[in-house]
């Protein structure tokens, strides 16, 4: 080994550089986070201190509650998340087996039709989306939205997944088949628990874009009673942009849940995306 | 006798788990998707919808107001992408090699850290920055003053030649962590053997980094960089939450999204039309096939993959 890789001056270094940025990283949402329980004066005042007994206020949570419905968005944001996540893995690991398990006219041809999403943005044809959601009724359900969620999560959910299929042992099904089992239960008995770390990566991957976005649930369900959270605190923002408190009490109200969710899953996101790269 | 086998042979377990797949990635996904760009040749005249041809892209290109609109977006769109892509590159590459280093302590804590910002939401993002930014609350200038360096302050989201910029570093903040941990995975695969050998013939250190590294992770910077012109765009959400739907300051900041949105969907005095709506979509697909297949035969073919 050489020196250049133990010298310690080298190693101070990295880690000068690494907290520097993790302060960069931590900053905002520390900032924002302190400032919610000030009072307005100690917001401006001293917008860096921590809160003390002083200073300490609660009124920016207060107007949140009194005029925000949070806990609707939140309970809408969540349905929508958790329902087009079960859609994605379930339709993606069904289709995700047939591309990899049986051999049949198009099978290659049906896989790059369904990876074609991968490189393409839904948001493209979101003109006709809102145009088949007025005529179908769907518009401000959250039908909707769990629909344009699942189309979207599909393409790079049946590529994963099918890549994870192809290398769960033959012999396995076929002892399975040689017992009687339909191919429903080889799938669900045998092959689905198999692949749960995949299903994982899958999940993780698509949670943050589905709970985070503002495109679709401004233009497909922008009613009082269907909003989500990003939405629901976007608007909220909106109206109350003099009211710092109210801003500040809000913005840390959406991180609560995303934060939360991350000390969860922290470990199955970072590992997602080191496999899907070594891929 | 024939006919029972042709009935059995339709595997209808096959159909049944693909069927659901591919009817929603259909219906939702893909018939849209061509309905959009079906659309982009009609009108509406006097409530009805009529077939114009190209129209709808003559008055795009050609009508000097929508042009002007169109390539500043355009133009935006590029700009975000670009310097997002130099920055992002960069500052990956770098957190990645140090975090790459063996026995470093605390790695683990500091990949957490740096991945915080991507889990919000891009309304936080906007709102945060645009708060900490401000001139009014402060924060920004007090902490340049702490540092000696006040005179650099400018109001950034607010000025037209740095709210661009200001965005898309925001934009790079938040969304680091993937590139970093796409060139990490790719600095591990790279066996101890060939760095070893480098050693032997008195590569190491930064001059092992540039000659022998860097070219084994071209290949990952290649996705990572397709992935982000794709990705960008998607970066309305942040322009929206920020800026709003005009994009401001005085449309410095406008990108096909949000041009696309307050087309279609209107916004103020303005009527939302969508089918103009719809031929700023087909535009945004051809330049997305444009990029990718640059990417997919241009870059792709011609980078060196080594096998080990």
């Amino acid at each position: 080994m050489n020196k250049a890789r133990r010298n310690p001056l080298n190693i101070f270094a990295s880690h000068a550089i690494l907290l520097t940025y993790t302060i960069i990283a931590l900053f905002p949402v520390f900032v924002i986070l302190i400032n919610s329980f000030k009072t307005r004066r100690a917001i401006f005042g001293d917008p860096l201190g921590l809160p003390n007994a002083d200073n300490f206020s609660m009124i920016g949570y207060q107007t949140v509650m009194k005029q925000g419905d949070f806990f609707l968005y939140f309970q809408n944001s969540m349905i929508v998340t958790v329902v087009s996540l079960f859609l994605v893995l379930l339709f993606g690991a069904m289709a995700a087996f047939a591309l990899a398990e049986y051999r049949f006219k198009g099978n290659t041809l049906l896989g790059l039709y369904l990876a074609l999403g991968i490189m393409i943005p839904i948001r493209i044809g979101t003109v006709a989306i809102l145009e088949l959601m007025v005529q179908t009724g769907l518009v401000n359900t959250l039908l909707a939205l769990i629909l344009v969620y699942t189309a979207q999560g599909l393409p790079l959910a049946v590529f994963i997944l099918s890549e994870f299929m192809r290398q769960v042992s033959d012999d396995l099904k076929n002892a399975g088949r040689i017992d009687g089992l339909s191919e429903y239960t080889i799938f669900f008995r045998l092959v689905l628990p198999l692949v749960r770390p995949a299903m994982a990566t899958v999940a993780v991957f698509n949670m943050i874009p589905i709970w985070n976005d503002l495109w679709f649930p401004l233009i497909l369900a922008p009613a009082e009673e269907v909003k989500t959270l990003t939405l629901g605190s976007q608007v909220f923002i909106g109206q109350f942009v003099t009211d710092w408190n109210a801003v500040l009490s809000a913005l840390s109200m959406a991180i609560l849940p995303v934060g939360i969710l991350y000390i969860i899953f922290s470990r199955q996101l970072i590992r997602g995306i080191t496999s899907g790269a070594v891929k | 006798m024939t006919q029972t086998i042709k009935a059995s042979r339709i595997r209808w377990h096959i159909v049944v788990f693909l069927a659901p797949a591919v009817l929603i990635y259909t219906a939702i996904m893909i018939f849209p998707l061509f309905n959009t760009l079906r659309l982009a040749l009609y009108s509406e005249v006097d409530n009805v919808r009529v077939f114009t041809g190209l129209d709808n892209f003559r008055t795009l290109f050609g009508d000097a107001y929508w042009s002007e609109t169109f390539w500043n977006a355009l133009g935006n769109n590029f700009c975000f992408f670009l310097i997002h892509r130099l920055v992002q590159n960069l500052l990956g590459i770098l957190l990645a090699a140090i975090r790459s280093h063996p026995r470093l302590r605390f790695a683990g804590l500091y990949r957490s850290a740096i991945f915080v910002p991507t889990i919000l939401s891009f309304v936080i993002v906007g709102f945060a920055w645009k708060l900490i930014l401000s001139p009014i609350w402060g924060i920004a200038p007090d902490m340049l003053d702490a540092i000696g360096l006040k005179s650099l302050y400018a109001p950034w989201l607010g000025k037209e030649e740095y709210s661009l910029t200001t965005l898309a570093l925001v934009s790079v903040w938040q969304f680091v962590g993937i590139p970093m941990m796409l060139i990490y995975a790719a600095l591990l695969s790279i066996p101890e053997g060939v760095i070893e050998a480098g050693e032997i013939d008195g590569i190491t250190g930064a001059s092992a980094f540039w000659k022998i590294k860097l070219p084994l992770i071209l290949p990952s910077i290649g996705i990572i960089s397709i992935l982000t012109f794709v990705g960008n765009f998607n970066a309305f959400d942040l322009i929206y939450a920020a800026q709003g739907a005009l994009a401001g300051p005085d449309y410095s900041t406008d990108i096909l999204g949000t041009f696309m949105y307050r087309t279609f969907f209107g916004f103020q005095l303005q009527l939302g039309d969508p089918h103009m709506g719809s031929a700023i979509a087909t535009a945004m697909f051809a330049i997305i096939l444009i990029g990718v297949c640059i990417y997919l035969f241009g870059i792709q073919t011609r980078m060196r993959r080594y096998q080990f």
